[in-house]
This record gives C-alpha cells, sequence and structure tokens, in this order.
C-alpha cells in the first residue's frame, strides 16, 4: 500500500485542483440556476480565457494573476454579449434549442482556436510552477496553493454578491419566478446576460489561476467541461454550495482515482460518478429542485 | 362502473387527497366539484394512474387497478383529458386524434378514419387537416376531447373542459357532452361552472381540502350548508339563512 | 404505405446510384462514400431525436460499437466479414436498449438525457483507448483483402452502393415512421409525454424501440465505416466528432423527416469540402463553419433545409 504521506499528498493537491473545478462548475451551475439551461459552450469559453491569460503572457510578459484585472471584464462582457444576442435570440425559449446553440457556439469556438493556434500544446515560459511551500514533512506547489485561495475567495465573493447586492437580489428573483420578476420590473434578458456574463467571469479567474501550472490547446476546455457537469450534477443543479463541495470531492476522487488506476483510466471514474448520481439521484446531492 | 375507495394521497407533509370515495355507474355523467386546491385533479390522477395513491383502491368495472400504468388503464377503457391542454404541436387535428385512435385500430388507414369520424363528432369537422398549434382555446379543448374519445373509452374523466370557454362557447359544448354519454360512455368530470353541472350531471361529489363533504343531486348539493361553508366559508351558510337567500347564488360562486 | 409514399423515396435512391456511374474520380468518390456514411449515422440519430424528440449527444457509443464489433470480430475471432457487420448492429442495438433503459428507466430527457449519453460514449471511448482486445491506443487495422466474403471491393463503386442500399433502408424505416402506429406514438410522446401516455401510448417501450432502431442504424454505419478504411482507433469510434456529425446532418436538413438526415449530410459535407478548399490548410475552419450553420439554422431555419422549402411553398400557395 502507499505510505500515508502519499496519500495525504494526493488528498490536499486533490483539493486543490478541486477548489478550481469548484470554480469551473460554479459559473456552470449559476446560469443553470438561474437561466435553467445548460451552457455547453462552457468549456470552450474556458479554452479562450486560458488563450487570452497565455497570450497576455506571451505577447506583453503580464502576469497571469495580474491578468485577472482585463481578462475578468472581459469575458465578463463577451459572456453578457453572447446571451443577450446570441444564445437568448437564437434559443426561441426552447431547452433543446439551447442545448443545439450552445454546442454550436463550443464547435465554433473551439476550431476557431485551432485555425489559430494549430493543436500545439501552449505553457507559461515561468519558473513560477515550480514553485513549493514547506507544510512540516509535505510539499505543496505555490501556485496551486493560490488557486485554491483565490478559487475559495471567488467563490464567497459570488454568494456575497448574491445575497447583499441588489443585482444579486434581482438574479435571485429571477431564477424563483421569472414570470413575477418580470411583473416588479426587471428586465429579466438583462438578468439572463448579467448571469451568463458572470458565469463567463468565473471561466476567467479560473483560467488565470490554472494557466501557472496548466497548459491549453485548443481542446483544454473540453477535458474540464465533463468534469465541471459531473460536479454540478454531484452538487445539484443551481447550487452554489453544491458546487464548492463537488468541486472539492471530485477533486480528490480524480487524484486517488489516478493514483490507484492511472491517468487515463482515472478518468472513468469520474464517468461513472456522473452516470450514477444522473441515474439514481438527479437532483444532486444538494440539490432541491426535481 | 368505477368505484374510488379510501383514496389517500400525500405528497410529503401535505394531505391532498384524504380517505375520499366515490362511485361512477354505468351511463351516467357524474360531477366532481370543489373549490381550487381541494385536490380534484389529484384524485384524477390517481384514477388514471398518474399518481400512485398513498392508500386506497380504484376499481374498475370490478377489478383492482390501482397500480396499473396509465396506458394499461386506456387499454381497459378509461380515459382522460388534462385541464391544461396540449396538443401534439407537430401533428394536424386528425392526426392528433389518431394518437388516440391506434389503441383500437393499429392500422393507420382505419386510425385516419376513425379519428375523422370522432373529430366530426366533437364538431372540428373543417379543421381537421389544420395543424392543433393553429386551434383557438375552444377547438384546443375539443380536440383533447376527441383524442380521448377516439381511444373508444367505456370511462371517460373530463378535467375542466370548459374552463376558458365563453358562455356561447359552452352553450356549443354541453351537446356535445351530453351526446358522449349518450353514445354508451359514462362520464366522470370535474367543473367549475355550476350551470354546466347543474344541467349535465345525475350525481355530484364535493371535494373540499381533500375530504368528500357531499354528494348527491346537484340541487340537494348546492343546498348542503357543508357545501356552501367549503366554498364561502366558515358560518357562511348561517349568514346566508339569516339573509333568505338560496342556493342559486352559490350556483354562480 | 402506399405507392405514393415510397416514389421521392425510390428518385432519390436512384439518382444517387446513378452518381458513381458518371465517371467520378476516385476522391470524389471516397466523399460521397464518407457523406453516405454520415448520412446513415445522422438517419439513425434522426429517429430518437428527430421523431422522438430524445436528443443524444452520445451516438459515437453506438457507431463505435457497430465498427469495433466488425473489425474485433474479423481481426480476433476470424469471422466472416458479412456475420462481422450483422454482429455489430446487433451489439449497437444491445449497447443503444442498455443506456435507453437505464436513462429512460430513471426518467431523464431533454439536457440530461444528452450529457448521459456523452458520458457514456466516454467511457467508451477511454475503454477502447485502453483496452487490449480494441488494440488500445494504436487501434485497429483491417487487413487489405478485397473479395465478396471480406466485404472490400477493388471497385469502390460497388461499396459506394451496399452503403447506399443501408441509406436505403434507413430512409424506408423513417418513412414507415410517418405512416404508422409507432410513428405516430413517437411522436406523440415527444410532443407531450403524459398526454400519450393517457391515450394509451406506453411511453417507456416506444422509447426504447426507438434508441434501439436508432442504435442499430447508427451501429450499421460504424461498421460500414471500418470496412471502407479499413482502420479504427478509438478517437474515430467513439469520439464526439461523429456524434456531433449524426445531430448536425438531421438538425440542418430537417429534423424529424424522412429526408432531413440525407440533405443536410450532403449539404453540410459538400459546404465542408468547399470551406476546406477555400482555406487552404488551416485545420478546423469547415467545423467553424458547420457550427455556424448549427446556430444559423436553429435560429432562422427551425425545421431546417427541407422546411425552407415547405415554407416557400406554404407563402406561396397563401399568396396565390
Amino acid at each position: 500500500m502507499y505510505a500515508p504521506q502519499i496519500l495525504i499528498e494526493a488528498a490536499l493537491n486533490g483539493l486543490m485542483t478541486g477548489a478550481v473545478y469548484a470554480l469551473i462548475a460554479l459559473g456552470l451551475t449559476l446560469v443553470y440556476g438561474v437561466l435553467h439551461i445548460i451552457n455547453f459552450a462552457h468549456g470552450a469559453l474556458l479554452t479562450v480565457a486560458m488563450f487570452a491569460v497565455w497570450g497576455a503572457f506571451a505577447l506583453f510578459h503580464v502576469d497571469p494573476y495580474l491578468a485577472m484585472l482585463g481578462i475578468v471584464p472581459l469575458m465578463f462582457g463577451a459572456g453578457y454579449a453572447l446571451q443577450r444576442f446570441v444564445i437568448g435570440p437564437a434559443s426561441h425559449g426552447s431547452d433543446n434549442n439551447v442545448l443545439l446553440v450552445t454546442l454550436g457556439l463550443s464547435i465554433v469556438l473551439e476550431n476557431a482556436l485551432l485555425a489559430l493556434f494549430r493543436s500545439d500544446t501552449r505553457a507559461l515560459d515561468s519558473d513560477a510552477a515550480l514553485q513549493v511551500v514547506e507544510l512540516g514533512p509535505l510539499l505543496l506547489s505555490t501556485p496551486r496553493l493560490i488557486g485554491f485561495v483565490a478559487a475559495l475567495a471567488v467563490t464567497g465573493l459570488l454568494w456575497l454578491l448574491l445575497e447583499r447586492t441588489d443585482t444579486g437580489r434581482a438574479i435571485r428573483a429571477v431564477a424563483r419566478e421569472k414570470l413575477g420578476a418580470r411583473l416588479v420590473g426587471i428586465e429579466v434578458d438583462h438578468v439572463y446576460a448579467v448571469t451568463f456574463g458572470l458565469g463567463c467571469a468565473c471561466l476567467a479567474v479560473a483560467a488565470c489561476l490554472l494557466m501557472p501550472t496548466y497548459y491549453v490547446n485548443p481542446r483544454s476546455g473540453a477535458a474540464f467541461v465533463l468534469v465541471a457537469f459531473t460536479i454540478v450534477v454531484l452538487g445539484g443543479m443551481g447550487s452554489i454550495a453544491g458546487a464548492l463541495v463537488g468541486g472539492l470531492v471530485i477533486g480528490v476522487v480524480e487524484s486517488f482515482s489516478g493514483l490507484l488506476l492511472g491517468d487515463s483510466l482515472g478518468q472513468i471514474g469520474i464517468f461513472l460518478i456522473f452516470i450514477l448520481v444522473l441515474l439514481v439521484r438527479p437532483t444532486g446531492l444538494f440539490g432541491a429542485r426535481a | 362502473m368505477l368505484a374510488v375507495d379510501s383514496l389517500t394521497k400525500r405528497f410529503q407533509g401535505l394531505v391532498a387527497v384524504n380517505q375520499a370515495s366515490l362511485t361512477v355507474p354505468a351511463g351516467s355523467i357524474t360531477g366532481l366539484i370543489g373549490p381550487n386546491g381541494a385536490g380534484k385533479t389529484t384524485l384524477f390522477g390517481m384514477i388514471s394512474g398518474f399518481l400512485a395513491p398513498s392508500e386506497g383502491r380504484v376499481l374498475f368495472e370490478g377489478q383492482d387497478v390501482t397500480g396499473e400504468a396509465p396506458h394499461l388503464r386506456a387499454r381497459r377503457g378509461i380515459a382522460r383529458t388534462f385541464q391544461i391542454v396540449q396538443p401534439f404541436a407537430g401533428l394536424t387535428v386528425a392526426e392528433n386524434i389518431a394518437v388516440g385512435a391506434y389503441l383500437r385500430h393499429p392500422r393507420r388507414a382505419d386510425a385516419v378514419a376513425k379519428a375523422r369520424e370522432v373529430g366530426t363528432r366533437v364538431g372540428l369537422g373543417d379543421q381537421l387537416d389544420k395543424p392543433a398549434a393553429d386551434l383557438t382555446v375552444a377547438g384546443r379543448k375539443r380536440l383533447e376531447v376527441a383524442r380521448a374519445l377516439a381511444t373508444e373509452p367505456r370511462l371517460l374523466l373530463l378535467d375542466e373542459v370548459l374552463a376558458g370557454l365563453n358562455p356561447s362557447e359552452i352553450r356549443d359544448i354541453l351537446p356535445v357532452v351530453r351526446a358522449i354519454r349518450d353514445g354508451g360512455v359514462t362520464i366522470l368530470m370535474i367543473e367549475h361552472i355550476m350551470q354546466a353541472v347543474m344541467t349535465l350531471c345525475e350525481e355530484v361529489y364535493v371535494l373540499a381540502e381533500g375530504r368528500m363533504v357531499a354528494s348527491g343531486p346537484p340541487r340537494q348539493v348546492c343546498a348542503d350548508p357543508q357545501v356552501i361553508e367549503a366554498y364561502l366559508g366558515k358560518g357562511a351558510a348561517a349568514r346566508m339563512t339569516a339573509q333568505g337567500s338560496t342556493s342559486d347564488e352559490v350556483a354562480h360562486a | 404505405m402506399n405507392a405514393r409514399d415510397l416514389l421521392p423515396l425510390g428518385i432519390a435512391l436512384a439518382l444517387l446510384a446513378a452518381l458513381p456511374f458518371l465517371g467520378l474520380s476516385g476522391s470524389v468518390l471516397n466523399f460521397l462514400v464518407t457523406t453516405l456514411i454520415i448520412a446513415l449515422a445522422g438517419l439513425g440519430w434522426n429517429v430518437l431525436g428527430g421523431f422522438g424528440g430524445q436528443y443524444s449527444f452520445g451516438h459515437a457509443a453506438f457507431f463505435g460499437t457497430g465498427a469495433y464489433a466488425t473489425a474485433v470480430l474479423q481481426l480476433k475471432f476470424g469471422w466472416n466479414a458479412w456475420g462481422a457487420l450483422a454482429a455489430g448492429i446487433g451489439l449497437g442495438t444491445l449497447v443503444g436498449l442498455a443506456i435507453g433503459y437505464l436513462s429512460f428507466r430513471a426518467g431523464l430527457r431533454g439536457s440530461y438525457f444528452a450529457l448521459v449519453t456523452l458520458a457514456f460514449a466516454e467511457v467508451f471511448r477511454i475503454l477502447a483507448n485502453t483496452a487490449d482486445i480494441t488494440g488500445g491506443a494504436a487501434g485497429l487495422l483491417l487487413k487489405l483483402q478485397p473479395g465478396f466474403a471480406t466485404l472490400q471491393f477493388s471497385d469502390r463503386r460497388v461499396f459506394y452502393l451496399l452503403v447506399l442500399a443501408f441509406v436505403g433502408l434507413a430512409l424506408l424505416a423513417s418513412r414507415w415512421l410517418e405512416r404508422s402506429r409507432f410513428g405516430a406514438h413517437l411522436i406523440a410522446v415527444r410532443e407531450n409525454e403524459e398526454a400519450a401516455r393517457a391515450l394509451g401510448v406506453d411511453a417507456l417501450s416506444v422509447k426504447l424501440r426507438a434508441i434501439a432502431l436508432s442504435a442499430a442504424i447508427t451501429a450499421a454505419a460504424g461498421g460500414l465505416y471500418v470496412q471502407y478504411f479499413l482502420y479504427l482507433d478509438a478517437g474515430v469510434a467513439y469520439g464526439t466528432w461523429i456524434s456531433v456529425e449524426a445531430l448536425l446532418a438531421p438538425i440542418v436538413g430537417g429534423i424529424g423527416t424522412a429526408f432531413g438526415p440525407l440533405v443536410g449530410a450532403l449539404a453540410l459535407q459538400g459546404l465542408g469540402e468547399v470551406t476546406k478548399h477555400l482555406a487552404g490548410g488551416i485545420p478546423g475552419v469547415d467545423l467553424v463553419v458547420f457550427g455556424a450553420c448549427l446556430i444559423a439554422v436553429i435560429a432562422f431555419a427551425p425545421q431546417g433545409l427541407l422546411g425552407l422549402r415547405v415554407a416557400r411553398r406554404r407563402r406561396a400557395a397563401a399568396g396565390a
């Protein structure tokens, strides 16, 4: 069997990856919770954000954490515009159409990146990735620790935004009762677009946290998106707490199954959880809505 | 024909239907009335098999069908309409009705012929080849009845087929309902329009807060203080008697 | 079905059958075979997605199973190619029934059904990529051995006609759906499952039969694919590309119509070739166009290309 130290490290690594997963899932679950749609382009949008981080670094030597200041608002704007001007109008209010439109969008984005950057894998050329923090007998990667803390902080911020601001109240009102919200004068299309923008902003933060230790190619986001779907389904569609817990759980599961089964079979663990949760308890562990 | 024996339905803590019983004699038009939220549609759901009762039994022609799936009950001869009418949007009126007709006529030609015949019978004769989505509300209500009727049921459950119609449309559809019964189909109907219940039904059951509070011929039921209270609140019956009102006012409630 | 129902089908097949005898080049024939295989996969998707309204994002699970079974049974068990293809179709059908039983029993529909089918396809892809019997990541290579028993033909036109025959059968099945009790039940379940059940339709059984037929047709496309290209790996067999192609063709052509998938596959693959030609060697450009087409069709022509024709005829009739 494995030494306890390896197991503890695997668990901690899993938690750190899981926090970033949670952030990605947060964007997905927020959009689902309010618009009641599944955004299939979520992964492709993450890839776009990751390329933006990479571009800022490669062209202008912008530190990925600093790049957040520019990329987060940009992705928010892009998300807002996509929902307001493409996904919303094109879908004619049918859920199946949303699924197909966002699928179309993901095909367009992914392949546009492929046409621009080819299938080469790119990483930030920086030694920040190798820095570690010593924690007793354990060595933890600094950028991943930063990622962990920042992901939790952003989750907290988002929660505050939803609970304490007028925008947040409008979003929650629309999520609860679309018609009622419209009747009291809330502009539903605007709130939808803002929510979609917030989902994309979460992706931008995740991209900035991922890039110091990860790489990007046009298919990178696709690898995350099914994981994010699994987390969202596990945590309960639309539940923020569920996304956080689900993300951490999946991070740890992936870390252990990678340790025990090897990387490629390790992925199967996630898909099987996904399928099982869908078949047995589609409302997730925290979900209330049927 | 139909006997419902102390049906109870609980949703988590809430008791939607509580020990409700009723019988529908063959060849009758029986009404089920009650204020909003009384549990009428829930009761219908249990009779037609869409909801599993927490307790109690449903007997159809003497056979216990309590645990049977809706499509099996349809084969036995129980058909129902839905309060919220939703035609099969991609199909024409005749094709919509044919979905019901296919139950007894597996061949397309027979099913379509049956569908056209039933469609004409409920007054949709000149709209059979229209897309179902183009029908007016009144047309959709007729379509809903026609679809159910095309399954050639022995018992037809009508869930508020008159709701949302204007008085002249109601006047037009009443003879259709009566003609269905005269054609040998027993009817149990949920209805809010009292005038219609008074004219159509031989027997009426009143459901209030999940309980069966009264039953009998419509005139008699409408004068029942318990029924008046169910509709108008506690003490209403006493106030009305004091004011010398008659049950007619309730009939218009 | 009567003669009038079958006439357009006969004409379309006759025209397509005549095509390869017009002295087309090898690359054009290749293109046509690929297009027909995709049309076949799309015809399969259309049974469940178009007529049944259950959008699968994982038809690769059936395509890949048909393809792998056809190849593995020949390579590792020495089966005759025809038997292997038949078994591939059978296995694909079983996979369809299994996935359908699990998902429909659990009441999954809409987005949930799309996601669960996608996940199943991904599980198959990972397994095929690691298992020995499927050749792992290296894939499988069928030996080049032209002959009737090996289902390989030195004249590509013969294979083209074979694929066309399968397309013809799938078209016939779709036509039957438009004209039969089963098809009416399937459409009724698509439009309103509750109302259909009240009319005596056994919704679960209808959906299961639909996914079985759908999977069988798409599995046939997979088996034919490997017989033609003689090579298979997990990314080809179970990759998202075929799940996407299988749904694009019917949606662009006309969802829930017999001819939609064929029209859609011809239009899209043709457009893809033109784009590739114009863009030079840049990868992905054809798929950008496909994705944009998908969005445009849903936004502006929900009934697909065939729907445009019907809409124009209706407008003309209204104007006259």
